[in-house]
């Protein structure tokens, strides 16, 4: 390998979307290289889309139809006149063909070799080779068609892991706590493991129920040159998905991170890697047992870079240019603390599932303070055909408690609204005292359990709902066709003030537990001198205005100055005050006749496919009984009845297409005493 | 445009002491607002929710587009009377559906909405209102019909009869006008929150919108007891004239609403409907504050009227940008006139700054002229003892010239409106188109005085006449009995020329708070652009 020549690149082909997309394109545009970008008919007007020199359309809206057809793929590389493709992570960054595709067509693969990735592909195979150098693994057992799984289980022992041998990021994977779990957990597993990869190899783990799950970063060059970069912590996960990664390990001590790091180094070195890649590990105390090998640039890369000074998107281009590493593990060395969340449009309250949307606002506050790998903006629909993660958003900071704190303040500011999403789930995370004591396990979630929703002051809400009346008035008074210049509301005698109702799902201090909505009255009066005087409830403030235009509001509530900013998408309003981002419903003036909710009908919890039904009109139930089978963003979500009853209506089939809130079955609640004589 | 110098010290005694004064009576009138507001009283209001409805007050506050103004006329009227203060009845003009209407109401929580000579006379004046100024009318209606009190119920009915200056015959010119509206075409839309009964059928029956409320209103020419006696029918109220029938069955209702709430939103859209196309110009120039603040409105007017006072001084706290272009400012300078705007809407202003001569009515009579040339409304600033009396200003034509001035405003067609400010006194109220010269709108302040003359003057000529009639007689004058009579007379002339008792009494829209002055011409402007805002060439002959 020694003689291999430097062959820069011209122009970059990313096969992937979202923020991964956007953020190898900024990487390749600072080293002079041209981008094109491919996408789905979802994605035409995404970011990554515009941010590219160029973008091919794919044609299609499933990832099956896009970003997961290496035809088309590469004859976007031709059309496009790609001389390197980089895959990112997910969709085929991992797929042997579409690497050997991409080298038989003359192009740079930005990853390691086909054989490499075909050799740690396959979780199983790769556990082997690991066992073969002497890396510690843990039991697993592959399962077939038509074998016995419950013994092969009883054989590893509860609580078991069923995982997909092609898997990542948690899809196909699922933990078997008892056996009467065990052949529905497989079959989903499989179900999704064919959705997802194309492939339904599964095979059965040993589950080690509370252990910290530590990666290495490794990087080779094509002379020969191979390095760890230290570890990322990536303990706190839902749904086996990461959702905060760090680097270093609070865990890790020099002797530790020097032993898994030559365990690291070892079994790349076995395969002869080169590019960037990640060897994980579960640790339990000072033991640790090999889990896998991503062959690719992980989500959670940002952690590394921050702490090390390195890019690993321009590392694994000059690889690919075939520049030397230009560096040994002794020249490497970290500094400080960094920190990676998530953010997901999911619902933390409903098992994290996806909750697709529009997003209404997507506005950064703290830029100076963190560093947003986003693939979104304010617009963006985010689908039910790929992955529902937004953003990343990465601080470093001297010292992991100050990373933490400036993470969650950062997170605070961010206004994003429109999508359920996990962002105060992450600032009860990072604000618990279990994380900022270092107590990060894979069960932190179930064991800690953060709060999911924020808890607001009825303070806060008041303030929101302040903001939202004064910039209503104001807005109502500039559009105004007659009298528009005569003070807001003016009267020469007692008349009732304005009144404005709103609906309030927002969690109140106080009032936990209550998931019921609140209806809240706003009645307010403009005075002559400018200000207000405010009642939410029975509450009275006083507001004076200091400045209101389209999209927010900078006034002053009982001698207290803030400022929010706005936006009202039909009858729902978003607000980002200072402490946050709140939302309310504003109740129509004139209530809506007839709009009662349907009673006993059970709706679809987002949009989705109905992968299978369980039951027939006229079927009795039991509470808890499986209905039917929704598959959003390649998850399975199962509808379960509420109550004992009866299916009076089935109102879709199998592999019918249902928007979010959409009817799927009503179901007759048996009567207590209804039954006998 | 020339902007006004204000040489107003707000630090002298004298303003402190005014703005004290003006306090002190804004916070009456605060008081009386709050007793009209409540109405029949709490017990009365409870009731009325209690069965599901609402005062007229939240009925009228719901039709209004969101914060959009609403100006209340004669919300005093009745007081000092036997009746509640407001007369148990609102008229106002306010925006429903970006369109200004006439909007107006029995209040049901006052003896269930019951017509007496002050609400009629505010229903009348709401009706004047739409027509001259061409505003869609919404009536809320639900009356009990006639208070029979009125009618000498009770008490000694000799007296009563004697009392009584009015008769049935010369009723029902109300129905009369809802009717004209329509064929003037301005729309006339009827909420029917609850009885409106006998003649009152004819509000809604008259009206070319109707709302019926379900289970609450009722439309009959007879209820169940007159049908009885009349044709020995035994019937129900809802089938005699409940909603569901006459929105199923005659045909007399045109929406059929759930409930109060359905009911207003029905007539909100009706509005929404008309295409209400203003044909006045609507504000053409800068709609920006003045530069003085209006709060020193308080302190500018003493309450004792003998104290002068420059009205520029009020011009410079009501126009936009205290801009004030003044005509003929050398020439009879007890009346000041001249252009300004008020919330964008051109005005041409005549104020009074002391009595009227030959000069000052001449001056008028010519701007009054020059206005309607550019069809530019007038706007009166009231503070004017009449004009002037003697030998040498008779001689020099006064009766003459000041006819020229009141021809001059009678004849005017550009709208008016006039702000009584301080005294007016005789002729001088008419030259400063008082109300009965068809002005549009008529505000005064807490410190107007209106009547025929100063009630000292009043006093005084009293006893002159009948000290001279005793002379004539040859009888002995009673110097004690006519102290007497003069006190007697003077507190009557005094009372009866405050202002709280001119508009206690509907003989003007309203008393406003000084600092008001400027939104409610605005609010009387941009009403009066909903007509033609056109001039006259056309005098009487002028008496050269």
């Amino acid at each position: 390998m020694a003689n291999v020549t430097i062959k820069p690149i011209t122009r970059l082909l990313i096969a992937n979307r979202g923020e991964i997309a956007r953020r190898i394109i900024r990487t390749a545009h600072e080293m002079g290289i041209g981008t094109v970008a491919v996408y789905a008919d979802g994605d035409a007007t995404a970011p990554f889309v515009r941010e590219a020199d160029t973008a091919i359309a794919l044609g299609g809206s499933t990832s099956a139809e896009t970003y997961l057809d290496v035809d088309k793929v590469i004859d976007a590389c031709r059309r496009s006149g790609a001389d390197a493709v980089h895959p990112g992570y997910g969709f085929l960054s991992e797929n042997t063909a579409f690497a050997d595709a991409v080298i038989t067509a003359g192009m740079r693969w930005v990853g390691p070799s086909p054989e490499a990735i075909s050799q740690m592909g396959d979780k199983l195979s790769a556990k082997k080779l690991m066992q073969d150098v002497g890396v510690p693994t843990l039991a697993a057992l592959p399962i077939a068609d038509g074998e016995d799984i419950t013994a092969k289980a009883q054989e590893i022992g509860y609580p078991v892991l069923v995982k997909a041998s092609a898997g990542g990021g948690g899809r196909g994977m699922r933990v078997v706590e008892t056996e009467a779990e065990l052949s529905d957990a497989v079959d989903s597993a499989r179900r999704e493991a064919k959705a997802a990869f194309g492939d339904d190899r599964l095979f059965l783990e040993r589950w080690l129920t509370s252990s910290r799950h530590i990666e290495i970063q490794i990087l080779g060059d094509n002379h020969g040159n191979l390095v760890h970069l230290f570890e990322r912590e990536c303990s706190i996960q839902r749904r086996h998905q990461k959702i905060i990664e760090e680097a270093p390990s609070p865990a890790v001590d020099a002797e530790l991170r020097e032993r898994l790091g030559e365990a690291a180094l070892l079994a790349a070195r076995s395969i002869g890697y080169s590019s960037a890649g990640t060897v994980e590990f579960l640790v339990d105390g000072n033991d640790f047992w090999f889990l896998e090998v991503n062959t690719r640039l992980q989500v959670e890369h940002p952690v590394t870079e921050e702490i090390t000074g390195l890019d690993l998107v321009r590392e694994q281009l000059r690889i690919a240019e075939g520049e030397a590493l230009g560096y040994t593990q002794a020249d490497l060395s970290f500094a400080g603390h960094a920190i990676e969340a998530r953010i997901y449009a999911e619902d933390p309250n409903n098992d994290f599932l996806p909750s697709p949307g529009k997003l209404v606002a997507w506005e950064p506050a703290d830029i100076t303070l963190a560093r947003f790998d986003s693939g979104v903006e304010t617009g963006s629909e985010i689908g039910i055909e790929f992955d529902p993660m937004m953003a990343k958003v990465i601080v470093k900071a001297p010292t992991r408690r100050e990373a933490a704190s400036r993470l969650a303040r950062v997170l605070e500011g961010l206004r994003i609204q429109g999508v359920t999403n996990n962002r105060d789930f992450l600032v009860a995370t990072l604000r618990s005292p279990e994380f900022i004591a270092g107590d990060t396990t894979t069960d932190f979630i179930e064991r800690v359990a953060p709060s999911r929703v924020r808890i607001i002051s009825s303070d806060e809400l008041d303030e929101a709902l302040i903001a939202i009346v004064i910039q209503s008035q104001a807005h109502r008074r500039s559009a105004a066709r007659v009298l528009s210049t005569v003070q807001s509301g003016w009267r020469n005698s007692k008349m009732p003030p304005e009144v404005t109702r709103f609906r309030s799902a927002q969690i109140i201090n106080g009032e936990e537990g209550s998931e019921e909505t609140k209806d809240i009255v706003v009645a307010y009066r403009a005075l002559r001198d400018g200000t207000f005087e405010v009642h939410v409830d029975d509450r009275e403030h006083s507001v004076a205005v200091f400045g209101v235009d389209a999209y927010g509001a900078d006034i002053e509530i009982d001698r207290r100055r803030m400022s929010f900013a706005l936006t009202a998408v039909g009858d729902d309003w978003f607000v980002h005050g200072p402490r946050g981002d709140v939302t309310v419903r504003e109740l129509p003036r004139f209530p809506v006749r007839g709009a009662d909710d349907f009673q006993g009908g059970l709706v679809a919890p987002m949009p989705g496919n109905v992968l299978t039904t369980h039951v027939n009109e006229g079927d009795t139930v039991e509470q808890g009984q499986l209905l039917l089978i929704l598959e959003a963003m390649k998850m399975e979500h199962r509808i379960t009845a509420p109550v004992a009853g009866m299916v009076t209506k089935l109102l879709v089939a199998e592999g019918d297409q249902v928007a979010n809130g959409e009817m799927l079955i009503v179901l007759e609640e048996v009567s207590q005493t209804g039954e006998g004589d | 445009m020339p902007i006004l110098e204000s040489k107003l010290d707000v630090r002298t005694e004298e303003f402190q002491k005014n703005r004290t004064d003006m306090l002190e009576m804004l916070a009456t009138l605060d008081e009386l607002y709050i007793e009209a507001e409540a109405g029949g009283g709490e017990e009365a209001m409870e009731r009325l929710r209690s069965r599901g409805k609402m005062p007229i007050r939240e009925r009228i506050g719901l039709v209004l587009d969101n914060d959009s103004p609403f100006l209340e006329i004669s919300p005093l009227a009745a007081w000092r009377s036997n009746y509640n203060v407001g007369s148990g009845f609102v008229v106002g003009i306010g925006v429903i559906s970006a369109t200004e209407c006439v909007i107006l109401g029995h209040d049901p929580s006052v003896r269930a909405g019951a017509f007496n000579q002050f609400n009629s006379k505010k229903l009348m004046r709401g009706l004047e209102i739409a027509r001259d100024n061409r505003m869609p009318y919404v009536q809320f209606v639900e009356s009990a019909g006639a208070d029979l009190r009125g009618q000498g119920g009770g008490g000694d009915p000799e007296q009563a009869i004697r009392r009584e200056g009015g008769h049935f015959g010369e009723s029902g010119r109300l129905f009369y006008e809802i009717t004209e509206l329509s064929k003037m075409r301005i729309p006339t839309i009827s909420v029917v929150f609850g009885a409106s009964t006998a003649g009152g059928a004819y509000q809604p029956g008259m009206s070319d919108y109707n709302i019926f409320i379900k289970g609450q209103s009722k439309v009959f020419l007879g209820g169940p007891p007159l049908v009885k006696m009349a044709t020995g029918e035994d019937a129900d109220e809802e089938s005699l004239g409940g909603a569901d029938m006459h929105t199923t069955i005659s045909g007399l209702g045109d929406y059929l609403a759930d409930d109060e709430l359905d009911g207003i939103r029905m007539c909100r859209e009706v509005v929404a409907h008309l295409n209400w196309r203003k044909q006045g110009p609507g504000p053409t120039m800068p709609a920006d504050e003045p530069l003085y603040d209006p709060e020193e409105l308080l302190g500018i007017v003493c309450e004792d009227l003998r104290v002068p006072f420059d009205m520029r001084e009020v011009i410079a706290r009501v126009v936009d940008g205290s801009r004030f272009e003044e005509f003929k400012p050398l020439y009879g300078p007890t009346l000041i006139c001249g252009w300004a705007s008020v919330h964008g809407f051109p005005v041409g202003i005549l104020g009074n700054n002391g009595a009227l001569f030959s000069e000052s009515s001449e001056k008028a009579a010519q701007f009054i002229q020059l206005c309607n040339q550019i069809d530019v409304p007038l706007l009166f600033l009231h503070n004017i003892t009449g004009y002037i009396v003697g030998t040498d200003f008779e001689q020099g034509g006064i009766t003459k010239n000041g006819s020229k001035m009141i021809n001059a405003v009678a004849n005017s067609t550009v709208p008016h409106i006039t702000i009584i400010v301080g005294a007016s006194y005789g002729a001088g109220n008419y030259g400063m188109s008082g109300r009965a010269f068809g002005t549009r709108f008529t505000f005064i302040w807490p410190t107007a005085k209106i009547a025929v003359m100063g009630p000292k003057q009043m006093a005084g000529v009293m006893s002159i006449v009948q000290r001279k009639a005793a002379q004539r007689r040859g009888l002995e004058f009673d110097e004690a009995a006519n102290d007497e009579r003069a006190a007697i007379a003077e507190y009557w002339a005094e009372e009866r020329s405050k202002g709280l008792f001119a508009t206690s009494r509907v003989s003007d829209d309203g008393m406003i708070d000084p600092r008001e002055t400027r939104t409610v011409i605005a609010i009387a402007l941009s009403a009066c652009h909903n007509n033609v805002v056109v001039g006259t060439k056309e005098f009487g002959t002028w008496r050269m």
